[in-house]
């Protein structure tokens, strides 16, 4: 862990600060998907948690796999697969606002017990 | 003699038909149907008994004879319960007044009772009853006679509560099961102990003479008593609860409220006998190995015989009178029991008080069925609305007078042949005892002619509709009463029932045959000068006595007693805390079992909300559980 300080701030950076990003990223994520409460937040945090699993593939491509393109060809995918299913939660948020009039997402417990 | 199951099982079956029979047939027909069935087993009865006491002898013993003895319940190798039909000279006689009594209420209830509401339900309940007390009578073993005894305080309770919309009747049917009851607890352990100590139920092997039986008994004794005093004590409460024993009378008197025919047929002639039945059926084991019960059993029943021949002189309703004249005589019969012994002359006791059992279950019948006559006419049962009776009801008049002659022992009426040979055995045992049975039966004559002259002679009372003689359904079985209590008295009884079985030859002991008669005559002198015609008398001797009136007519403040150790003693020290914790630590641990189950279910219940954020939160939380068993194992 000392290793780790003296690199941060003289040498190449370590791989850990980038996975210390991509943590605080995705637990970020985590806590705005559970304690917001418009939906609309709820799918923002989603991204959040999807950018953070992408900046992990692309860390993990550079530090370990130098020569090969894998985790960034992977990464691209994600993001156009994140941008659909936006596209598909804004479809569901729209129908449940025609529905109820708001996006509260404490409205939509009808599967309860 | 196969043909007496028919006996038991003909009024079961009537029962079962006319509890279970539909009301759209006429009332009438239930009538029909338990009279018919009752003549039917009244001549099977009337059969036995001529077959049993012509052919039943072997060398001038009776034997005693097991049609049935089916075996129902199996403790151990020897020790079983069994169910069957015992004929004895005891039984057979039992057999015969019991349906003939029964008859002959069956027979008067289909005018007394017409038009009530509830006469199919009645006669169901007579049915009942008759059943009950027949296989109490037939009993081969302690405990069927246990089982049926039980049946009969339930009959009694039916039928004391027939008229159940009515809070006296409710609470006089209550009072009789419960003091019963209570009794029969006693009987319950006293039974307990002999059959421990015995290891057999079967009355035949009890009576038996055979040593061998209660060889085990030898030298056990509990708190200074030996076990088998304490077994017959303990049976004989039992037999003093159904028969009305001071300290358990009181259930007798408020029994009244039933219809008079019942009160004719349970509180007369059988239900109220049984207990002296059951001390007769031991008697070899009472005399041989708890003599002094014996004895003791004599001197509850003279107390018992003088403190209802005192209340009865003050009684104003007509059939509490016939109540305590009823606990009265059988005061009588469990003396002449109690100061018997056993064989020939010794068994003088009991012959006697077994032929006073015969007797009385005639003439007391005969007494309550008038009474329910003139109480039909009248409407009413005190005595104060009565009088001048005999000039319209004639037939009513003859019949309680013959009824009044034979209690009081006045010859050729057969109570004066019972009642004079309990005398002569008591004089024989002691001639105090002896003495005070004589005064007893003075009493006896004395407040039953009371009641004779006030409800048939003496002023008229003014009545809305002059009463009329009863018909002749009613007047029949009066008639026919009458008539057996002029001419049983002359049955040859010691050549039938007797201690040991063997004949006996009665001697009518002239001495004691005029005293008791002179003391009768006095007494019914000195009613007829009170009574027959309007006088001060009466209400002088009232003031004069006044705390002793008093305290008579209120069955010496008995009742009383019973309410206050009821209610001040038993019920807030003993049943209060017990319903305390009833309720406060019982209930609320099966409470506490249901709210918990109540909690735990709602807290499961809350993992399903629908609450899209929770059920993530849950996810995570499982993550990180198997993450860390992963890394950390």
């Amino acid at each position: 862990m000392g290793d780790l300080f003296i690199n941060l701030f003289s040498g190449p950076v370590p791989i850990e600060a980038y996975l210390g990003v991509s943590l605080i990223m995705f637990f970020a994520g985590v806590y705005g998907f559970l304690s917001r409460k418009s939906l609309i937040m709820i799918l923002i945090s989603v991204e959040l948690m999807i950018n953070a699993a992408d900046i992990n593939f692309v860390v993990f491509n550079r530090y370990l796999y130098p020569g090969q393109l894998e985790g960034f060809f992977f990464a691209l995918f994600t993001i156009a697969i994140a941008a659909c299913e936006t596209a598909v939660a804004i479809a569901i948020i729209i129908n449940i606002y025609r529905n109820l009039s708001n996006v509260d997402v404490e409205n939509l417990n009808e599967m309860k017990e | 003699m196969q043909y007496t199951l028919l006996i038991l099982v003909l009024p079961l079956l009537s029962f079962i038909l006319l509890g279970l029979m539909d009301s759209k047939w006429k009332p009438k027909v239930a009538g029909y149907i338990g009279t018919s069935v009752l003549s039917i087993i009244t001549a099977l009865s009337y059969t036995t008994a001529f077959m049993y006491f012509t052919t039943a002898k072997l060398e001038g013993v009776y034997q005693q004879i097991t049609p049935f003895n089916i075996e129902w319940l199996r403790f151990t190798d020897f020790l079983h319960i069994n169910l069957g039909i015992l004929l004895d000279p005891i039984s057979v006689m039992m057999l015969v007044v019991i349906t003939t009594v029964s008859l002959m209420v069956h027979i008067y209830s289909l005018s007394y009772m017409k038009g009530e509401w509830g006469f199919q339900r009645y006669y169901a309940f007579l049915s009942l009853f008759t059943f009950s007390m027949l296989g109490l009578v037939v009993a081969t073993n302690i405990f069927q006679m246990y089982i049926f005894w039980e049946l009969v305080g339930v009959s009694s309770y039916l039928l004391i509560g027939f008229y159940y919309t009515k809070p006296e009747a409710v609470s006089a049917a209550k009072k009789a099961f419960i003091v019963t009851r209570f009794a029969d607890l006693g009987f319950l352990i006293g039974i307990l102990i002999l059959s421990f100590y015995t290891k057999t139920f079967d009355f035949a092997t009890l009576t038996s003479g055979d040593v061998s039986v209660f060889a085990s008994t030898a030298g056990v004794s509990f708190l200074g008593i030996s076990v088998m005093s304490w077994a017959l004590g303990l049976i004989f409460i039992g037999g003093a609860g159904k028969s009305a024993m001071f300290p358990l009378h009181i259930w007798l008197p408020d029994a009244m409220e039933g219809p008079t025919p019942v009160s004719a047929l349970i509180h007369a002639a059988t239900m109220v006998v049984a207990g002296v039945f059951l001390v007769a059926r031991l008697f070899p084991v009472y005399f041989f190995y708890a003599p002094e019960v014996l004895h003791g059993i004599a001197y509850v029943g003279a107390f018992t015989a003088l403190y209802a021949a005192a209340i009865a002189c003050v009684q104003t309703d007509i059939k509490r009178v016939l109540a305590f004249s009823t606990i009265s005589q059988i005061g009588f019969m469990m003396v002449g029991l109690g100061v018997s012994g056993y064989g020939g002359h010794e068994g003088l006791g009991y012959m006697a008080s077994m032929f006073h059992l015969f007797t009385h279950a005639m003439f007391k019948a005969l007494l309550f069925l008038g009474a329910g006559s003139v109480i039909h006419s009248v409407h009413s049962n005190e005595m104060s609305n009565m009088g001048g009776l005999r000039k319209h009801m004639p037939i009513t008049n003859i019949t309680f007078l013959v009824a009044c002659l034979a209690i009081a022992g006045i010859p050729p009426f057969s109570g004066f042949f019972s009642k004079d040979e309990i005398l002569a055995a008591t004089f024989e045992f002691s001639p105090w005892l002896g003495a005070a049975m004589s005064l007893i039966a003075g009493l006896t004559a004395f407040y039953m002619f009371r009641l004779y002259y006030n409800i048939f002679w003496g002023k008229e009372h003014k009545h809305e509709h002059t009463p009329h003689e009863s018909p002749k359904v009613i007047t029949g079985p009066l008639s026919f009463l009458a008539i057996l209590t002029l001419f049983i008295g002359w049955i040859p009884f010691g050549k039938l029932v007797t201690s040991d079985r063997a004949e006996y030859i009665i001697h009518l002991d002239p001495m004691i045959a005029t005293v008791s008669v002179l003391v009768s005559v006095i007494f019914i002198v000195l009613a007829t000068y009170m009574y027959k015609k309007d006088s001060f008398v009466p209400a002088r001797l009232a003031t004069t006595f006044a705390g002793l009136h008093k305290a008579a007519s209120h069955r010496f403040y008995m009742d009383e007693v019973y309410m206050f150790v009821t209610k001040k003693i038993v019920f807030k020290h003993i049943s209060t805390p017990i319903a305390w914790f009833d309720r406060h630590v019982i209930d609320a641990t099966m409470n506490g079992f249901a709210n918990t189950t109540q909690w735990i279910s709602v807290k499961t219940r809350s993992f399903q909300s629908g609450q899209l954020q929770q059920y993530a939160f849950v996810f995570l939380l499982g993550t990180l559980l198997i993450t860390a068993i992963v890394i950390f194992s």
